[in-house]
C-alpha cells in the first residue's frame, strides 16, 4: 500500500471523540459506581457509623485513600501520554506514605506502648486483605479498558498506577465498614492489600497497555 | 557510538531552521486541533505534512543502525497508524513535536527489535531529525500488504476499497450492501487490528 493511500484511509477514519483524560476520568467514575454497588449490596456501613464520623482517626482514613485514588488516576493519565512524565501527580502519590508516617508518629505519641500491638493487629486484617482487592476488581477493569487508548512509554508502571488508583477507590469504601481506625492498622494492612492490586496491575500493564 | 557522530552533523542544520521549526510545529498543532474537532481535510494535511519528517527520521535511523532503507517506509506507515490511533493522547496545551517524536521513537524501537537490531534510540536524535524533510511521494511498503492479508475478509475488502481504490465510505457501503456506520466501525476495527498485527511480530 502506498503511504499516500494510507493517509487517505486514516483521514476517512477520523471521528470526533472525548479527550483522553476525560475518558479515563469517566472510567474511574464507573469504577466508583461499581464498587459502591458491590459495597452497599454486600458489605454496608459499620453499625456505629454516626459516631465514627466524629472521630478524627476515622476521617483520616479517607484523606489517605482519596489522595491515593486521585493521585494514581492522574499519574496514570499523564504517563499514558508518550512525551509527558508523572509531573505534579508524583507529589500527590508521595503524600500518601508521608501522611501515613506522620499519623503513625502521632498515634505512637498519643497511645501507651502497651496498646500499640493490639491496635496494629486490629480485628479486621483478614477482611482488609480480601475485601480491598475484591472491591478493586471493578475499578481496575474500567481503568484498564480506558487506558488501552493511551500510549504509555512505561506500560507496566502505568498498569501498576491503575492498580493503585483502583485500590484507592476500593479502600475508600472498605474504610466505611472497617472498625479499625488506628493509623497503625491503616499503615500496615491497607498498604499490603494495595500492593497486591498494584502488582496485578503491573503484570497486566505489560500485556494490555503496550502499543 | 556512531549515533553521536550523526547527531553532531545534523544539529547544525536543525539550529539553522529553528524559527521555521517553531512555525512548522505551530502549523501541525493547529491542523491537529482542527482534526480533533472533526475537520478531515485539516487532518489529511497534517498527516501529509508530517510524513516527510517521519521518513527522514526513519531513513536516518535505518542508516545508523545498518538496517535496510527499505524498512524505512514500513516504519513511516506504522508510525502514521500509531499517530492516528493515539492522537487522543496529545495534550493540546503542549507542543506537538515532542509528542510525535515520542511516538515515532517507540515505533522505531519496535521495528528495530523486530529486525533484531540494536534498540537504543536517543530521544534527542529523534527530535533533531524531526527537523529534516525527506520528500518522496508515492512510496509504498510491502509489510502492510502482508499484514492486510491477515485481516478478516470483510475488513480487508473495506480497507482496500477505501485506500487503494480510493472509494468513499458511502460508495464502499453501497457496494458491500452495508450501512455507512457499519463500514466505519469495521474500518476502525481493521486499523486497530493492523496495529496489533505490527506488534505481534515482535517476539
Amino acid at each position: 500500500m502506498k503511504t499516500d493511500d494510507l493517509i487517505d484511509l486514516l483521514a476517512k477514519d477520523l471521528r470526533p471523540g472525548w479527550p483522553f483524560a476525560r475518558i479515563v476520568s469517566a472510567a474511574a467514575l464507573c469504577g466508583v459506581l461499581v464498587t459502591a454497588a458491590v459495597f452497599f449490596l454486600g458489605i454496608g456501613f459499620r453499625s456505629d457509623i454516626s459516631q465514627a464520623l466524629e472521630s478524627v482517626r476515622f476521617l483520616f482514613k479517607f484523606v489517605v485513600t482519596i489522595t491515593l485514588a486521585v493521585g494514581a488516576t492522574g499519574a496514570a493519565i499523564t504517563l499514558s501520554r508518550p512525551s509527558v512524565g508523572i509531573e505534579r501527580w508524583g507529589w500527590a502519590l508521595a503524600a500518601v506514605p508521608t501522611l501515613l508516617l506522620c499519623a503513625v508518629g502521632l498515634e505512637l505519641i498519643a497511645v501507651p506502648e502497651s496498646a500499640w500491638m493490639g491496635r496494629l493487629v486490629g480485628h479486621n486484617a483478614r477482611f482488609c486483605l480480601t475485601l480491598i482487592p475484591l472491591l478493586a476488581i471493578g475499578p481496575v477493569v474500567c481503568l484498564f479498558i480506558a487506558l488501552r487508548r493511551g500510549a504509555p512509554i512505561k506500560p507496566r508502571l502505568t498498569g501498576a498506577l491503575a492498580g493503585l488508583a483502583a485500590s484507592g477507590i476500593a479502600a475508600t469504601f472498605y474504610a466505611f465498614s472497617c472498625t479499625d481506625d488506628s493509623p497503625l492498622f491503616l499503615a500496615t494492612w491497607y498498604p499490603i492489600a494495595t500492593l497486591i492490586v498494584a502488582a496485578v496491575g503491573y503484570l497486566a500493564g505489560d500485556r494490555l497497555l503496550g502499543w | 557510538m556512531d549515533v553521536d557522530d550523526c547527531n553532531k552533523s545534523e544539529v547544525g542544520s536543525v539550529k539553522g531552521q529553528g524559527v521555521n521549526g517553531w512555525t512548522r510545529e505551530g502549523e501541525w498543532a493547529a491542523r491537529m486541533r482542527a482534526a480533533i474537532s472533526g475537520d478531515a481535510g485539516a487532518y489529511r494535511l497534517f498527516l501529509a505534512s508530517v510524513t516527510p519528517h517521519l521518513r527522514s527520521m526513519a531513513r536516518h535511523r535505518c542508516r545508523t543502525t545498518g538496517a535496510s532503507e527499505g524498512d524505512a517506509e514500513d516504519i513511516v506507515q506504522e508510525a502514521l497508524l500509531a499517530i492516528h490511533l493515539k492522537r487522543g493522547t496529545w495534550d493540546q496545551s503542549r507542543p506537538i513535536g515532542p509528542w510525535i517524536a515520542a511516538i515515532v521513537r517507540n515505533k522505531l524501537i519496535d521495528t528495530l527489535r523486530r529486525r533484531g537490531r540494536q534498540t537504543m534510540v536517543p530521544i534527542e536524535d529523534v527530535m533533531n531529525t524531526l527537523g529534516v524533510e525527506d520528500q518522496n511521494d508515492g512510496l509504498s511498503s510491502r509489510e502492510i500488504d502482508s499484514l492486510l492479508t491477515r485481516l478478516k475478509s470483510q475488513q480487508r475488502e473495506i480497507v482496500q476499497s477505501i485506500s487503494i481504490n480510493g472509494s468513499s465510505v458511502r460508495e464502499t457501503a453501497d457496494r458491500l450492501h452495508m450501512s455507512e456506520g457499519a463500514v466505519r466501525v469495521a474500518l476502525h476495527r481493521a486499523l486497530k487490528t493492523l496495529a496489533d498485527l505490527y506488534r505481534s511480530q515482535i517476539s
